[in-house]
């Protein structure tokens, strides 16, 4: 391995594409920065990181470099420590801070700024400036950004973010000299998915986190753990942080498997849900005042939510309840005809305890038959290794890609990101190919100049306008099935063994001609899809054609929810059937499992499922249309409160850590389903008194639940005989919190499923990764101290696996097994528009919805028609239609879309308080109010 | 061959107060021979000729330019179009000797263009103008379709293989577009901020493809070198560095003006013998040598060769060889304001120590002048000039902004001495 000298000892390095800097840091020294970011690479603006060179031993001056700017060479001599180098840095801080405010003590990034860190580490204190310093004014940048320009120091990340990674345009940076500015052209809400981001990126308290400013808590009072967020189904990592009952943000926790540095702006904002007061708190029976307590308002959790201290009265009170609760479960139940319908938003053992206590062949998939059968197609074609996967994180790495059917930025967000990013692959590789003397890898602007407005084969096929159109010249417009169809045509000319699909329009052909030959340029070319079945085949014929000609093709498949595949992975109908049971009266009890009926069933069978003829017990978060008609309701734990695992969309299963214990009696669904069990086995012994024992049970009785077992180490690990804290060594409150009541310390409580403790007390060390609950080194107490939990910056992190991929993956060589269910191509009937789902980041997921800053911007009921068909049918953009689709009567507003192909319409799906229709499906769209 | 195109090949054609020569004057003086030398010889050659010649850059860096072209990748595999850009963003302070030659004389440099991008195959060329140079860019527009219409520019140009189209581009006006990267990043339509080298312009410039960018002086002795010879040119100079160089100079001199003069004619025959020496009553005091950004020296240095190596030798630069000399009755804080107000003003903002450091440095000076300075300012006015320096800095503008100022605290510092203790400007 080649060595480097600094500070005269040798160092070895591994990866000489790095740069000096991101070594050192990997080496574990403390090197300041601040333009520099491990995604974004070096532009060396900033001039923080400046180290000394020396030509050779004989060279005793040196001169001073950036670290960020100089590669690695074998022989490399360099100091730190070098006086000249030191002072340097210092001042490079000084002028930083000639125009910071100081406003530190009111400022919500004091405490994990990395501007504080750096300037302690540079050693710059004292102030010699003395003149005035320049302001700014602030902008409006939505309900998630808070934007405070004065305390800016130029760092230019967050436009590298912005605009260079996100592939943003409406943050800019405007102005000269010392009057540099970065924003908009105007107020407005930031228009990217990933402006949340910014709040991690910005090294100072710029871009701050407005949702957390509603309630703010400073870094080291939060009571925080890694979780996994609960809004797609791609599974993106998150660190939570809790302070006195209220859930109070949220951060990307970085998975180098999964979604790296960043996240979305619904994952990141859409956690409020957790602290609405739409909330159950207390297990309620229907009827029973005492007990059906209305879910408390938002304002009373302060008072009497003691953060992580039940006091024993109200511990008691709950008890009590939640016994005659329990008891009552038990009575609709125990020697009952009962059927469980799970949920692919639960996480994986709350599904498997429902299907425990319901037994096999009682327990229904909490999804329609529909969607339920692309997500198993989707599990088959993975775990098969028939169609190797790709993480969101991998996805990036993919140089050619073929986007079929699918909204990415609104199904899967962070995959867009991804995406956006694979479409630079092939540029780069050529201008580094192409640039005599090359360009290092991580000289951002120098790639991002050489690259210039170049994009990769990149292709879209989806039936109307997505934001990633903007990365493929012409993207292909139709319905659903001719998309599928035009794919199928593409796996065929990739490799003529695979089905042909005849008959395409012309347009059509030449398309397909395109994308096959673009996809096929690429090394490791990459297909996303998942709407729908024929759109799997097809996408499963592309990829398996591409391998066929020896490319290291991937598909990426989205799923609707967290735990679509988790779910799936059991055995059960879709909710169709379980609505046909209780129907024809074969049920006297049904169970329903963290699901809101309302969204999966149409009007009609919602109706005979909740309208009487079964008892519902229901565990939920939030009330909602299913629990209003539940005789038995029981508080369910969200992902911040309880324990879990969740399945994602590549097969990835990913452990959640309860964050904090919640006001009230929540509880995760499946600890509720062990006590009913408990209830009514004849021994009251719980089948599985915590998260071990029940994976230990499912497993067991599962096999392909096995591997759920271990993902991170179970409740009995012990670091040095020790748990490892959820809060920081600097929590201030604990001891302080509860005086009012009693000056005794109550002990904190004790967690039963993991090795994390609800208290400051515990393992100060480096915890195993997939415990990680908070990032913060000696020096380091901003998000940058990340880089030494790696075992390399931007690397895998040190201490073991944070989750576990649970198909093969990339196996041998095989032969190509083609789907020849080819969809007929779309015709649209006489009078009759297919009626689409359209997906909206914001809207269209179940929970995010009832988070106030999500709410703020989600998206409204409408229907969106073609001009064609607009003026046929006598519709005007923002006027009303009366939509008639599968029985029901829809009043809407008209959106008029140019991009949308004749014969198609588009619906938002998911949105709250709108019902559920079975999409596709023909729909008589014409002008005119309900009733009317 | 006339005794002033021997001697002054630049500014044979210039004639005060008249009009430039349109393309038949031009053609008449041998006009456009170079280019006709050039395109019967390989682009190699015209490289090597350049090379021998040892013509170096006359926009202030003084970089051999045909090192400079040798570097160009000739691979016909490289990225294509290659851009030939020419620096008529004049703004250095000081500085106004491209403006004579864009004026005066504009076919000589559309043919030390087209000699330029033939012997690095460049097929696009640019002339990046500043944007207070509106007379320049007319005559250049003109001139350029002249050129076109004779066929020195267009496709296969004079009938040999080689094509090239040009464009005049009028810059937005600001300082950091005069330096080669800012101007790129400029003309590309982006913020003109600088480029880090490596990659270098010729490997990744404008677009991403390799490019020339050099200054107008620079370029307007091409034609020459190409026609007489790199011989001849040496011989022109008094230096070890050939050709002429257009000398100016400004301030209280009593003809102050532009000259072209062998390169290395000593300080005192340019400012006692071509500027006329101090208006009466005014003694030197000191003098920038080659613009705004270049050290101090004082009259104890008026035998100082104007030459790249003898100006380093005294302790400045040669610069753009454009004079700016300040005699004993203004204040040299005076002076330094508006030169450092100037710099901090035209910082694009993009590195720490230049955004943040040369504002600074302008309100230390000017609470010095206006009689508010302390002590401890000569401390923090120090610690500038030791930490902002060639390589500290992203690009050269703020270790240019620091030269007038470290040797004008080493050449006056009793004046700022004066200034802090007395809490007033003594030259008031």
């Amino acid at each position: 391995m080649p060595e480097l000298l600094i500070d005269g000892e040798k160092y070895q390095y591994e990866d000489a594409h790095k740069n000096l800097l991101a070594s050192a840091l990997s080496m574990g020294f403390d090197l300041p920065y601040f333009c520099w970011h491990p995604a974004l690479d070096s532009v060396g603006a900033c001039r923080q990181c400046a180290v000394k060179v020396y030509r050779d031993e004989n060279d005793t001056r040196g001169r001073i470099v950036m670290a960020c700017m100089t590669a690695l060479t074998p022989g490399l001599r360099a100091s730190i420590m070098d006086p000249e180098a030191v002072s340097f840095r210092a001042g490079i801080t000084e002028w930083l801070m000639v125009n910071h405010p100081h406003d530190c003590p009111i400022c919500d990034e004091g405490g994990e700024c990395h501007l504080q860190d750096m300037t302690v580490m540079t050693g710059h204190n004292y102030r010699r400036y003395r003149f005035d310093k320049r302001t700014h004014r602030n902008q409006y940048l939505g309900p998630f950004v808070n934007h405070e320009m004065n305390r800016c120091i130029q760092c230019y990340r967050c436009v590298r973010f912005y605009r260079d990674f996100a592939q943003g345009s409406d943050l800019d940076v405007f102005g000269w000299h010392d009057n540099v500015y970065f924003g908009r052209a105007e107020d407005g809400m930031l228009e990217s998915e990933f402006s949340g981001n910014l709040v991690e990126i910005c090294p100072t308290g710029v871009f701050t986190d407005k949702t957390l400013k509603r309630h703010y808590t400073r870094k080291w009072d939060l009571q925080t753990a890694p979780s996994v967020c609960e809004h797609c189904g791609l599974g993106c990592n998150t660190i939570q942080g809790e302070h006195e009952g209220i859930l109070r943000r949220r951060y990307a926790r970085y998975n180098p498997n999964v979604n790296g540095y960043f996240i979305c702006d619904r994952g990141r904002f859409g956690y409020e849900y957790v602290n609405s007061a739409r909330r159950i708190r207390e297990p309620m029976i229907r009827g029973r005042t005492a007990s059906n307590r209305a879910p408390a308002a938002e304002g009373a959790v302060a008072v009497n939510q003691m953060g992580n201290t039940i006091l024993p009265s109200e511990a008691a009170e709950s008890a009590l309840e939640a016994k005659d609760v329990l008891a009552r479960a038990a009575e609709l139940i125990a020697g009952r005809k009962v059927i469980g319908i799970g949920s692919p938003r639960a996480s994986v053992e709350s599904n498997f305890a429902l299907f425990s206590l319901v037994g096999a062949g009682r327990f229904y998939q909490g999804t329609p038959a529909s969607e339920l059968k692309a997500v198993r197609r989707i599990h088959d074609l993975l775990s098969s290794g028939v169609v190797p996967g790709a993480s969101t994180q991998e996805a990036a790495s993919c140089d050619a890609v073929l986007v079929l059917g699918e909204d990415v930025t609104n199904s899967a967000p962070r995959l867009a990101l991804s995406l956006r990013q694979a479409s630079l692959r092939k540029p780069e590789a050529a201008a580094k190919a192409e640039i005599v003397g090359g360009v290092q890898s991580w000289d951002d602007a120098a790639l991002r100049e050489a690259v210039q407005s170049e994009r990769g084969p990149f292709f879209v096929a989806t039936p109307a306008w997505t934001k990633l159109d903007e990365l493929d010249g012409s993207p292909f417009r139709g319905a659903p099935d001719d998309l599928a169809r035009l794919a199928f045509q593409v796996a065929h000319l990739v490799d003529p063994k695979a089905p042909a699909a005849g008959g395409l329009s012309a347009e059509a052909a030449r398309a397909a001609e395109r994308i096959a030959a673009g996809l096929r340029s690429g090394a490791k070319p990459l297909v996303v899809s998942g709407s729908s079945l024929p759109l799997i085949e097809a996408a499963s014929n592309v990829v398996q054609a591409l391998r066929s000609g020896g490319l290291d093709a991937r598909a990426v498949f989205t799923v609707p929810e967290a735990n679509s595949m988790g779910c799936a992975m059991m055995e059960g109908e879709g909710i169709e059937a379980a609505a046909g049971a209780v129907e024809r009266g074969e049920v006297e009890t049904v169970i329903v499992l963290e699901n809101d009926l309302a969204r999966r069933l149409p009007r009609a069978s919602l109706a005979k499922l909740l309208g009487g003829r079964a008892r519902i017990v229901a565990l939920d978060h939030l009330a909602n249309a299913t629990t209003e008609k539940a005789e038995v309701v029981f508080p369910a734990a969200t992902v911040s409160e309880g324990d879990g695992t969740f399945v994602n969309n590549e097969g990835r299963a990913q452990r959640f850590v309860q964050v904090f214990n919640p006001r009230g009696d929540v509880k995760e669904s499946w600890r509720w389903l062990g006590l009913i069990m408990a209830e009514i086995a004849p021994d009251r012994r719980n089948p599985w008194p915590n998260l071990d024992a029940i994976q230990a049970q499912a497993g067991a009785a599962l096999p392909q639940l096995k591997a759920l077992s271990g993902i991170v180490p179970g409740a009995g690990f012990r670091a040095v005989g020790q748990r490892i804290p959820r809060l920081s060594h600097r929590a201030a409150s604990r001891t302080a919190i509860t005086a009012n009541v009693t000056v005794h310390e109550p002990p904190p409580p004790v967690d039963p499923d993991s090795p994390l403790n609800f208290s400051m007390e515990g393992f100060k060390g480096m915890p195993p990764a997939g415990l990680l609950a908070r990032y913060w080194a000696p020096g380091w107490n901003s998000v940058q101290s990340l880089n030494k939990f790696q075992v390399e910056v931007a690397g895998i992190l040190k201490g073991g696996e944070t989750d576990r991929l649970l198909f093969p993956g990339l196996g041998a060589a095989r032969a190509p097994s083609y789907s020849t269910a080819l969809p007929p191509a779309f015709a649209p009937a006489d009078g009759e528009l297919l009626l689409l789902g359209a997906r909206h980041i914001y809207g269209s997921e179940e929970l995010s919805n009832h988070a106030e800053a999500v709410a703020e911007v989600a998206a409204k009921p409408y229907v969106a028609v073609s001009r064609t068909d607009a003026s046929r049918l006598g519709l005007a953009h923002g006027g009303s239609a009366l939509v008639r689709v599968r029985g029901e009567e829809l009043a809407l507003g008209v959106v008029v879309k140019d991009d949308l192909p004749a014969g198609l319409a588009l619906y938002p799906v998911g949105l709250a308080g709108e019902g559920y229709l079975e999409l596709p499906a023909p729909a008589k769209v014409g002008p005119g109010r309900v009733g009317a | 061959m006339t005794t002033t195109d021997e001697k002054r090949p630049l500014t044979r054609n210039i004639r005060a107060g008249a009009e430039p020569p349109d393309v038949s004057a031009y053609e008449k003086s041998a006009g456009y021979e170079g280019l006709r030398a050039a395109l019967k010889m390989t682009p190699a050659e015209v490289q090597d000729c350049v090379k021998k010649s040892t013509l170096r850059g006359r926009g202030g860096a003084g970089f051999p330019t045909g090192v400079k072209w040798s570097v160009v990748p000739m691979d016909p595999r490289a990225r294509s179009p290659k851009y030939f850009v020419v620096n008529a963003d004049e703004m250095e302070p000081g500085t106004m000797k491209d403006r004579l030659l864009l004026e005066g004389d504009p076919h000589q440099l559309i043919e030390g263009i087209v000699i330029g991008a033939y012997a690095v195959q460049a097929a696009r060329a640019f002339i990046y103008i500043r944007w207070d140079y509106k007379r320049a860019a007319r005559i250049l527009e003109h001139a350029i379709r002249e050129a076109y219409e004779r066929g020195y520019l267009g496709n296969r140009i004079l009938g040999s293989e080689f094509s090239l189209e040009l464009h005049v581009h009028v810059s937005n006006g600001r300082y950091m577009c005069g330096e080669e990267t800012g101007l790129m990043n400029a003309l590309e339509g982006k913020r003109a901020t600088p480029r880090n080298k490596p990659p270098f312009p010729q490997q990744s410039g404008l677009w991403g493809h390799p490019t020339i960018v050099n200054n107008v002086e620079t370029v307007c002795n091409i034609p020459h070198i190409v026609r007489n010879g790199p011989d001849w040119f040496k011989a022109l100079s008094r230096s070890e560095d050939g050709g002429t160089k257009i000398y100016g100079v400004s301030g209280r001199v009593k003809n102050p003006g532009l000259w072209e003069l062998p390169l290395g004619t000593p300080l005192r025959d340019i400012i006692e013998g071509e500027a006329g020496g101090m208006i009466d009553g005014y003694g030197l005091k000191g003098l920038l040598p080659g613009g705004g950004s270049t050290d101090f020296l004082t009259p104890d240095h008026l035998d100082v060769p104007m030459d790249y190596g003898s100006v380093q030798k005294a302790g400045s630069r040669l610069g753009t060889g454009t004079i700016v000399v300040l005699d004993d009755r203004t204040c040299p804080i005076g002076m330094l304001i508006s030169l450092e107000v100037f710099f901090a003003r035209e910082s694009c903002g993009w590195c720490t120590p230049c955004r943040e450091g040369l504002p600074w440095i302008a309100r230390v000076l000017t609470a010095i002048e206006e009689g508010r300075g302390e002590t401890r300012d000569l401390d923090i006015l120090q610690f500038h000039t030791k930490a902002i320096r060639p390589g500290n800095t992203f690009c050269a503008l703020a270790p240019g902004a620091i030269e007038p100022l470290e040797s004008g605290l080493k050449f006056y510092r009793a004046d700022f001495e004066r200034h802090i203790s007395e809490k007033r400007c003594s030259y008031k």
